[in-house]
């Protein structure tokens, strides 16, 4: 396992991670009991279920498994006694290439996951919850499934939780190596036990026909456990920590050519992409220069050092103004990623340094793409297979003229036509590196 | 489907058959969604998941053949031949091929005795596997690791910030 700094990074601001950093600290619910453990799900059995999603709603919380979305207003969409049964599908799948923070979760400190899990069940009116883990994680499987028996012996979870009335039951379910499952209908049709094609939308939402087609919250790792510091903490100063509409922490994983590579929890919008790379990290290797940013999983579109993106920002006056903002000042939280063009994803910032070829870098991401896509959709199935080639082939045997202008149209004619956001996973990377990288391909033209 | 000699099913123990019968009440809404648990379960216990797994799985979740067949061929993790004893999954994708996995897998091919360049064809076919059946090698897409890339999933261990020079006694431990 990854060593994590001895001592926070004075940027840092440990919730999800203030156990695992802890020396010593093991999985075990002995561990977590003496460091505070169960004591919110105690706290949220005494509040009604809508105060926690209405607390949860007040807190910011949005969604770390890539969307961003507003898990309080997710919630929402459940009407509590409406008389069906509701499911919570946890997502472990995390396969997003530069994503790295709930193997950590799972593995060192499961307990904060069935706590912020059990909060989130008794809001939602929930019985039956499962544990979604991709298989890559053998042992992390182990250990959930483990904690879970001992939550149950102590009466954190099973019938009549602490005396509450309320019942809840969770299992571990592993996937078996593909990262389409990660989108949350497929994830559902594998937990059916079905090939996991994504279903078509609408209903957008699982929370209206999601599980067993019943009403199903599907939440990510981190964002469950979250909840267990909205309830201890309260929203309020929850979401003073984290920039507006983005409350909170978030898990910074940081990979590619750094000096430090590794995961940092960091208040959302706490740090701009500058200080992330050059003081967080502690720069670019020696004698090297940043030459492009992925900042939210490999599904996020590329961005170009020296860019100068214009924003709109509200100034003192409370006027909304217009404004230069440089790549390496851009604010890492949601809004402000969007508003370059990219998104903070699943916060997996992948870095590139000058000596990386951007031709190179697609073709990889284009072989992930062409592996994963299911291959239910025919633009996604054939048409990230042939930006594969395309890419495979300009490295091995130069560009075509036409080359740059035919990935562009392929890509274009994926992104919107299919079933699933696989479909814009697939098409962002070459979109977004022939924008940024034009001369990367061109120099390639035979 | 692929021709074998002996059928896996007809070796159940009754261990076997309780683990069984554990996974499958973990699902009391509906049974079909313990597949993918016996696939795992039958995978673990005999290596890969012939004939006759498919039939028996099936029928305990009273389901047709091809209910399963179809996820043994659509998830890379299952297999319908026999892997090696230890099988090496490299990382390929972009923050271990930045830290040099292409070439961590090509030592571990040359650790073990295999050929560097054998491709991996998927389908349910097993990964390149040395002929005295002990290692496979096969790259797979990101193990959630990168922040301490290149990375290998070894059997059940995850072995981090791999330089070619530890590859081969990394393989010796393994032997
Ligand atoms: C192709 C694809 C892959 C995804 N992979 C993951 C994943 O590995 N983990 C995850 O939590 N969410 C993943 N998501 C996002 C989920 O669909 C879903 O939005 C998320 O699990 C909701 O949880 P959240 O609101 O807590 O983020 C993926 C989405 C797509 C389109
Ligand atoms: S790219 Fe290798 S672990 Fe993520």
């Amino acid at each position: 396992m990854v060593s994590l700094l001895p001592t926070p990074h004075p940027k840092e601001r440990r919730l999800i991670f203030a156990n695992i950093s802890k020396p010593g600290y093991a999985p075990d619910i002995e561990n977590y009991l003496a460091h505070g453990g169960y004591e919110a799900l105690k706290k949220a059995l005494g509040m009604k279920p809508a105060e926690i999603i209405d607390a949860v709603k007040a807190s910011n919380l949005r969604g770390r498994g890539g969307a961003a979305f507003p898990t309080g207003v997710k919630w929402g969409f459940i009407r509590h006694d409406d008389g069906k049964p509701h499911y919570i599908v946890v997502n472990g799948d995390e396969s997003e290439p530069g994503t790295f923070k709930d193997r950590y979760i799972l593995h060192q400190d499961p307990h904060q996951l069935i706590e912020g899990l059990a909060i989130s069940a008794f809001a939602t009116n929930v019985h039956l919850a499962y544990i979604y883990i991709r298989c890559e994680f053998p042992k992390a499987a182990k250990i959930v499934w483990e904690a879970i028996k001992e939550a149950k012996a102590r009466g954190y979870l099973g019938k009549n939780i602490l005396g509450s009335g309320f019942d809840l039951d969770i299992f571990v379910h592993q996937g078996a190596g593909a990262y389409i499952c990660g989108e949350e209908t497929s994830l559902i049709e594998s937990l059916e036990g079905k090939r996991p094609y994504p279903r078509i939308k609408p209903p957008y939402f699982p929370a209206v026909l999601g599980l067993y087609m019943k009403p199903t919250i599907v939440n990510n790792v981190e964002t469950l456990c979250h909840v267990k510091h909205i309830i201890s903490m309260g929203p309020e100063e929850f979401a003073k920590m984290g920039s507006p509409g983005d409350g909170g922490t978030r898990t910074m994983c940081v990979s590619g050519d750094v000096r430090r590579p590794g995961f940092y929890e960091i208040p959302c919008g706490g740090v701009t992409l500058g200080e992330l790379i050059h003081d967080v990290c502690g720069g670019m290797k020696p004698g090297r220069q940043l030459k492009a940013v992925i900042p939210g999983g490999s599904s996020a579109k590329v961005l170009r050092a020296g860019e100068v993106f214009k924003m709109k920002t509200k100034g003192p006056d409370g006027q909304m103004a217009e404004k230069d903002v440089p790549l390496l000042d851009l604010v890492m939280d949601a809004s402000s990623l969007m508003a370059a063009g990219s998104m903070i994803g699943s916060a997996g910032v992948m870095v590139m340094d000058d000596s990386r070829d951007m031709v190179w870098a697609l073709n990889n991401l284009n072989q992930f793409y062409a592996h994963e896509s299911c291959g239910q959709c025919t633009p996604c199935r054939e048409g990230s297979l042939w930006m594969s080639k395309v890419t495979t082939r300009i490295l091995d045997e130069g560009a075509r003229p036409d080359d740059a202008k035919n990935l562009k149209g392929i890509a274009d004619n994926i992104a919107g036509r299919t079933v699933c956001a696989f479909g814009e996973a697939c098409s962002w990377p070459t979109q977004s590196f022939l924008a940024k990288f034009p001369d990367e391909f061109e120099k390639r033209v035979k | 489907m692929i021709a074998t000699t002996t059928r896996q099913a007809d070796s159940l123990t009754p261990g076997f058959i309780s683990e069984a019968d554990e996974l499958v009440s973990h699902y009391p809404v509906s049974k079909r969604s313990a597949s993918l648990p016996l696939l795992h379960l039958w995978q673990n216990h005999f290596g890969f998941i012939d004939d006759s797994g498919v039939e028996w799985i099936a029928a305990r979740l009273d389901l047709t053949p091809v209910n399963i067949l179809e996820l043994v061929t659509f998830y890379p993790w299952f297999r319908r031949e026999q892997a090696g004893k230890t099988i090496i999954r490299v990382c390929r994708t972009l923050a271990c091929a930045l830290a040099g996995g292409y070439e961590v897998k090509e030592k571990f091919c040359q650790a073990v005795g295999l050929d560097p360049h054998c491709e991996h064809h998927g389908y349910g076919h097993a990964p390149p596997t040395t002929a005295d059946g002990n290692f496979s090698v096969e790259f797979v897409e990101c193990l959630a690791s990168c922040g301490s890339a290149p990375v290998a999933l070894i059997n059940d261990d995850l072995v981090e910030n791999i330089s070619p020079g530890d590859v081969q006694s990394i393989v010796d431990s393994y032997k």
